[in-house]
């Protein structure tokens, strides 16, 4: 008897710990802060340097000990927030609280302007070594009122559009990424009216989500939230604004999948064949293949609606508050010199911010196996080409941008509001922004 | 001590003995439990006091103290309409998670509480999912509960059900959220209620049977009285932890901010979104902390007063039988 009640408990213990540790895979998906490493040293003691960033930029394990193997006293940790939202509130609640921050740290574009407010809290990366190493604006973006350098560029977005060659084969659409790329061609209008001849052959949908083709037009827009001489909030007033709410929200009505980006649903929508196309800056790229492993028909094609797009891009920084400055320095300009963004982007398809790699055929002949080897590098290059406008985001923009995705979630994934209700809504959550 | 004192000692010292006898006897007491009252002073009361501070100046993340405003945090936020509808939804997931979890749990608790084979076995089971960790539990109910291509949709579907706006609808997305609360806290309320049903003399039971009261008169005229300090006890922490609720909505989606529609943002998270997320502004985000103190505290006050007549009437005629019970003793 009493063996059997042991037994059983046993048993129950086991399922238990099992829990336990599945419960801990589970979790250990999750961002994770890593405190910095205590002590300063000297230059030749051992010492860890720790890396955060988000998403993925390409930092595999095998190119972060290339650098141990340069420097065989340091050792680099790698952390990974799962998105950029994360690593903004991480990144923002430690520099407010002084310690706790990795010692490189990842930007993205749309909060680095809010960043920016508090450069003196970076370390000044000025360094003959990079002059000239980025294209300009990214530059210039990254460079403080008192002339420091405090951030180092690692990728841009250039966007084309990605595309289902079976699914337009389905709707009697040429199926040729340079066909589809001339079909595509052309402004916003164009490629909402190739969107609704789709959709009334095939009845289903053209795009994934409002909010995400938002993001290319409204990239395309130069002063879209904020005045950049003032800093005032324009958003709410800004006629270019609420034209492309109105125009991509007419849209979305029949053409709209209705899946809310990075959702279970928008990536398991990649495998499932829920839309034809998608915008698709450089990155994006490994974002598809790790959804649908197994679809081979995705493409994507060297156009973009409205002129060239630029969708995300990120920066490296050191905050001040770290131990071993200098050493984070070295590391950041390793991590963003040509030859290792390189593998960057061959590893994760970000496309680099360094011009040196522009004529370097290891980046324009790059081809991308599961896209059908199609040469991705060049493509990109001729999208970042295209790109004539440096959005100016301020330091609401993020805030603003967030509450924007949120009003257009309402009305095509929720429907919840009309077109009208939901701008009241946002205007009231930029006013409350205060 | 008084034993050991001779008479060869100073009389004064006997009474200092006294004296510290008597000191013992009132002040040790206090002393033994005063370690956890002062680490309450510098974990809870402190924190406590230094949010008013905050929530009565502009105060900005990174920027740190700014101006004292008196009470304009406040009215700020009595003003906002999400303030609102973050209390309406907390208020609506902690009832759609505590009321079926005290009732399920003691249920279970009564199931457990009979004569079953392998009894370890059971009631370990029962404590499995809250070994989980939340941020797993909600990972695995948000992929469940995904608005197309989850099981619980594709269920409902196959059965020829319409499928749930598990996400757009308010309520729908609340019952969700709760469903992942009871997962974890529904065995965990059990195996306290079982411990106190344990602890219920068995005579009580088999004089009733002897008088003829079924298992349901049992269960309603003794069990349920007899719970009474638990049942208070399990209701007031589930509304302390159900108010304070954060894990499962923020990771209900991909992004944590509580919906397009705030349809799942609860206080806690609008005290993130305040404080951290939007624009930094400590001071509101404390403003709504101690709103939501003081919430808690009346919720609490209320909770105690209605479980505590709810079992006072059959909880005095147990009393009777307890003291009938004693004279036979005697």
């Amino acid at each position: 008897m009493l063996s059997r009640r042991t037994t059983a408990a046993a048993i129950a213990g086991t399922a238990a710990v099992a829990l336990v540790l599945t419960g801990c895979a589970g979790g250990s998906s999750e961002p994770t802060s890593s405190p910095t490493s205590s002590s300063s040293a000297p230059s030749d003691e051992q010492i860890t340097l720790t890396v955060a960033t988000f998403n993925n930029f390409g930092y595999t394990d095998e190119l972060l000990a290339q650098y141990t193997e340069l420097h065989p006293n340091i050792k680099v940790e790698h952390t990974i927030a799962a998105t950029s939202n994360d690593a903004r509130s991480n990144y923002f609640t430690k520099l407010g609280a002084g310690s706790g921050l990795a010692d490189v740290e990842a930007v993205e574009i749309d909060w680095f302007a809010e960043l920016m407010q508090y450069s003196d809290k970076l370390y000044d990366l000025t360094d003959p070594s990079v002059a000239d190493r980025w294209l300009s604006w990214k530059t210039e973006a990254a460079t403080d009122k008192d002339g420091r350098l405090v951030a180092y560029g690692t990728d841009i977005g250039p966007e084309g559009i990605c595309y289902r060659t079976d699914l337009f084969e389905a709707a009697g659409l040429p199926t040729d990424p340079d066909e589809v790329a001339a079909l595509l061609a052309g402004d916003w209008d164009n490629y909402f009216r190739v969107g609704a001849e789709y959709v009334s052959k095939t009845g289903k949908a053209w795009f994934d989500s409002a909010a995400a083709t938002y993001q290319g037009m409204i990239n395309q827009v130069q002063a879209a939230y904020e005045d950049p001489s003032t800093g005032e909030v324009i958003a709410t007033e800004n006629p270019e604004v609420r034209a492309i709410y109105e125009e991509v929200l007419a849209a979305s009505a029949t053409q709209s999948a209705h899946l809310s980006q990075w959702s279970p649903d928008w990536a398991a929508g990649q495998a499932n064949g829920d839309y034809a196309t998608m915008l698709c800056p450089g990155w994006m790229l490994g974002v598809i293949s790790g959804n649908a492993p197994d679809v081979t028909t995705w493409r994507v094609a060297n156009a973009f609606p409205g002129g060239g797009g630029n969708w995300g891009g990120s920066y490296l920084t050191v905050p001040a508050q770290g131990e071993h400055l200098e050493e984070a320095k070295a590391l950041a300009n390793w991590l963003t010199s040509p030859e290792v963004q390189l593998q960057a982007f061959l590893n994760a398809g970000t496309f680099p911010s360094q011009v040196a790699l522009y004529d370097d055929p290891a980046l324009l002949d790059a081809t991308n196996e599961y896209f059908g080897n199609q040469a991705v590098g060049g493509i990109f290059a001729d999208r970042a080409d295209a790109v004539t406008v440096a959005p100016f985001k301020g330091p609401k923009y993020f805030a603003i941008n967030d509450a924007m995705v949120q009003a257009l979630g309402r009305v095509d994934i929720d429907g919840t509001d009309d077109v009208e209700s939901s701008w009241a809504k946002f205007v009231a959550d930029v006013q409350a922004l205060g | 001590m008084a034993r050991t004192v001779t008479g060869d000692r100073p009389v004064r010292r006997i009474g200092f003995t006294q004296t510290l006898n008597r000191w013992d006897v009132k002040v040790s007491p206090y002393l033994y439990i005063s370690p956890f009252f002062i680490l309450f002073l510098i974990t809870g009361l402190f924190p406590l006091l230094y949010t008013a501070y905050v929530s009565v100046h502009q105060w900005s993340l990174i920027g740190g103290q700014g101006e004292f405003v008196g009470f304009d945090n406040f009215a700020f936020t009595l003003a906002n309409p999400i303030f609102w509808v973050a209390l309406r939804n907390t208020v609506s997931i902690f009832l759609l998670s505590s009321v079926p979890q005290l009732i399920i749990a003691i249920t279970i608790a009564a199931v457990l509480d009979t004569n079953l084979r392998a009894k370890t076995f059971w009631r370990m089971g029962v404590l499995v999912p809250y070994v989980l960790t939340p941020v797993a539990v909600s990972l695995l109910f948000s992929f469940m509960y995904a608005d197309q291509l989850g099981i619980v949709n594709n269920l409902l579907t196959t059965i020829g059900l319409p499928a749930v706006p598990w996400h757009s609808d308010a309520f729908w997305s609340h019952v969700a959220i709760a469903s992942m609360v009871n997962y974890r806290w529904t065995g965990y309320n059990a195996l306290i209620f079982l411990a106190a049903m344990q602890a219920i003399p068995r005579d009580y039971y088999e004089a009733a049977a002897i008088d003829g009261a079924g298992p349901v008169r049992r269960f309603f005229s003794i069990t349920i009285p007899s719970l009474r300090p638990t049942i208070i006890f399990v209701a007031l922490t589930s509304t302390i932890g159900g108010l304070q609720i954060f894990d499962e909505p923020t990771l209900y989606d991909q992004y944590g901010r509580g919906g397009n529609d705030k349809q799942w943002l609860t206080l806690t998270m609008l005290i993130q979104n305040t404080g951290w997320r939007e624009n930094g502004n400590f001071g509101r985000a404390a403003a709504i902390a101690w709103l939501l103190f003081l919430i808690i505290v009346i919720i609490a006050l209320i909770n105690f007063s209605i479980t505590r007549t709810i079992s006072r009437v059959d909880a005095t005629r147990v009393a009777g039988a307890r003291r009938k019970q004693k004279e036979v003793a005697r």
